[in-house]
């Protein structure tokens, strides 16, 4: 780790200056770190954390993180005016209106306080940018639950702010009471949530609300995406969302269209259309009737369905190519081909699982239940066919864990898929053929390995042991919920399924998730899903700045 | 004779209890292929298919989908959710666990339907607490912002 030595000198001989010193050394060093995808990140993170215990945070660091928090939190509250205005005009809802005119103030209130108190002119380094991040993910989940708490269809805050905190960070999990009665607007922004969670937050703030180049670049690099697409984050940014909203107007034509065909009234057919697209694109899963997909009873919803599961899992740098017309790029990408082969062999060993026990007698219907629920697991995305009591009661242990492995290797990198991610599973696979083949061939031998994604590229050492560090993370994060959840009494398997289901941001769900489930396993699985949306890194840094602003010199 | 008829009499009673819908998923092998009443609210949509109609009916735990002839539908009229209150219905069917007719779907295959409760629409009226919040907030929030404005320009 030669970086962390020269981190080391900065914050030895500069200690005068502020906690964020060693970012800039960072941003010095790591002009090539952009160009690679996983190199370093961890060091980073274990730099913040080893480095914060020395140096306090300043003023002027606080003041850089306010702003940018203000910036963002304007922005959320910005995006309420939607849901108030269609509530109002297109769905007669007054009250809910209101719910959202109220939250909308309160946000906007707090976003433009603290942009003025913290006015400043800098830019955001990259340890700022990663506490802003984990920062206003934490405001947005609390600032978007008040809405849901004023409708009255949530018990208490927690259950709001676990709501909304599933919905940004794509996971589909829900607390909410008799959906079916719930208003469309309210409905609306919980599908709204993914849709800019799935995007990210900062990339709505990167858009539209905060200038520079060097303090953006650091706010994309906070939320888990380190691929720009064009060589401008901004144009990264706005690309994603035309992207996404060209889909979105689409998804939402072909779904509506289909809902009609199969009974739904035109507005509701429409409505339902933008509602599961929104979900099934970014991969979150929330539906706006309790049924989740199985109110539909449709094949042909079911297909159009899988589709946009799988391509919202795809990586933002994939649909560029694509875009570009370079449709090579989707067999040629080891994102792609890992993709396909986990899809593979998870789907046989679900179905072996589903065949022995007899669960479905009829072959199409064992591919049709095993494989949506398959897919919707494996592109992290929670739509379910069937009720989430059978997974237990039915399925039985080699179905499951075929759908848990599938939840924990999730999607693509860079996309608003969850899990582990199948470069970092690819990258694994071939450090390890790299590593069977060195021990095969004469000491003496060197032995490359090479792996194409948008450009082909060797494996390093450092970008393996990056890759690494964050599976061990995420399996720690699938353990930690999976312990809590056994220490409250919950069966290990079910415990496994629902930790692995909230940290890899799925939203199956196997029956635990419920209002009734105690405070402390929302808590767990609400962290769990913050942390493994943001890849930890930026939570870490967040932790860091806490430790170093209580025990820092 | 009196013990006897009490120890019957909740017995029958049991037996002619209606499944809640969790009840019928939990045992949804022992209840398959079975007739079963069900009873509960009319949400979402009922969605016409031809000669037949899907519908889906809540007990206040879980919504199951039915699927019934047209005929038997034509007393529901209001499907519950923000604006309406959904008719009661009872209904009585086959339950499926995995039905071949619908891809594997749970579902109960509708023989008859009673409407137990009609529905209704839902009155909300305006909440005037939250207008005068709605409103007062919005002003401050212009104030803040005309006061953060002028500050700026000074």
């Amino acid at each position: 780790m030669p970086e962390c030595f020269i981190l080391w000198f900065f914050v030895k001989y500069y200690e005068e200056n502020s906690y964020f010193l060693y970012c800039y050394a960072w941003n010095i060093l790591g002009s090539g770190v952009r160009n690679g995808n996983y190199r370093h990140r961890f060091t980073l993170c274990i730099s913040i954390s080893v480095y914060t215990m020395i140096l306090r945070p300043q003023a002027n660091d606080i003041k850089n993180i306010g702003y940018y928090l203000g910036r963002i939190i304007l922005g959320i509250g910005l995006t309420m005016f939607l849901p108030f205005i269609t509530g109002l005009v297109l769905f007669k809802e007054s009250n809910p209106a209101l719910d959202f005119l109220i939250s909308a103030n309160i946000a906007i209130f707090i976003g433009l306080a603290l942009s003025w108190l913290c006015k400043t002119d800098k830019e955001l380094n990259t340890g700022q940018a990663m506490v802003v991040i984990a920062l206003s993910w934490l405001a947005a989940m609390a600032l978007s639950a008040i809405p849901l708490l004023l409708s009255g269809h949530y018990k208490s805050f927690l259950d709001a702010c676990f709501e909304t905190m599933s919905g940004f960070t794509t996971t589909g999990l829900t607390l909410v009471q008799d959906l079916d009665h719930l208003s469309r607007s309210h409905n609306l922004w919980r599908h709204l949530g993914p849709f800019l969670g799935g995007q990210g937050i900062a990339i709505i703030a990167i858009s539209f609300l905060v200038k520079g180049t060097a303090g953006t670049f650091n706010l994309y690099l906070g939320e888990g995406r380190d691929e720009k697409l064009v060589p401008n984050v901004i144009n990264t940014a706005r690309f994603i969302w035309v992207i996404s909203i060209v889909y979105l107007i689409l998804g939402t034509i072909v779904l509506g269209l289909i809902g009609m065909s199969i009974g739904l009234a035109p507005q509701s057919a429409f409505f339902h259309g933008a509602c599961i697209f929104m979900a099934g694109f970014d991969t979150a899963g929330f539906s706006p009737q309790s049924p989740n997909i199985l109110y539909y009873h449709s094949l042909i919803y079911e297909i159009v369905i899988i589709f946009f599961m799988v391509i919202g899992s795809f990586n933002f740098n994939l649909h560029y190519q694509i875009w570009k017309g370079n449709f090579k790029e989707i067999w040629k990408n080891i994102e792609t081909r890992t993709l396909l082969f986990v899809i593979m062999i998870v789907t046989l060993i679900t179905m072996v699982g589903l065949r022995r026990l007899g669960v479905y007698s009829d072959g199409m219907i064992l591919f049709r239940k095993g494989f949506f629920q398959l897919v919707s697991g494996q592109t992290t995305t929670g739509y379910m066919t069937i009720y989430a009591q059978q997974f237990i009661k039915e399925w039985g242990d080699l179905a499951l864990t075929g759908i848990i492995l599938s939840m924990a290797l999730g999607g693509c990198a860079c996309s608003t898929a969850g899990g582990i991610k199948m470069l970092r599973v690819g990258i694994i696979y071939k450090a390890f053929r790299q590593d069977i083949k060195g021990m095969m061939l004469s000491p003496s031998a060197i032995v490359v390995q090479k792996f194409h994604h948008i450009k082909t590229m060797f494996i390093e050492d450092k970008q393996v042991r990056a890759v690494l560090i964050v599976t061990l993370g995420y399996l720690f994060l699938y353990g930690l919920g999976t312990l809590v959840g056994v220490g409250l009494g919950y069966p290990f398997l079910e415990a496994l399924f629902e930790s692995t289901s909230a940290a890899a941001n799925v939203g199956l769900s196997c029956g635990i998730t419920d209002t009734s489930m105690p405070a402390i396993l929302k808590v767990t699985y609400i962290i769990e899903m913050w942390a493994g949306r943001l890849e930890l890194m930026s939570v870490f840094a967040l932790f860091g700045f806490f430790v170093a602003y209580v025990k820092g010199k | 004779m009196i013990l006897c008829l009490m120890l019957i009499i909740p017995n029958s009673h049991c037996s002619a209890q209606i499944p809640t819908s969790l009840e019928l998923i939990n045992n949804a092998k022992q209840y398959d292929g079975k007739t079963v009443n069900y009873r509960g609210e009319v949400i979402g949509e009922v969605m016409v298919r031809g000669d037949y109609a899907w519908l889906h009916v809540n007990d206040g735990i879980i919504a199951i989908g039915i699927w019934a002839p047209k005929t038997l539908i034509g007393d529901i009229r209001y499907a519950g959710d923000y604006h309406k209150k959904g008719d009661i219905v009872e209904v009585s069917g086959m339950f499926h666990r995995s039905c071949l007719e619908h891809g594997g779907d749970l579902d109960i295959h509708a023989s008859e339907i009673k409407k137990i409760t009609s529905g209704s629409p839902v009155i909300q009226p305006i909440s005037r607490k939250k207008a005068y919040i709605g409103a007062y907030s919005l002003i401050l929030v212009l104030l803040f912002y005309a006061l953060k404005k002028f500050f700026q320009h000074r």
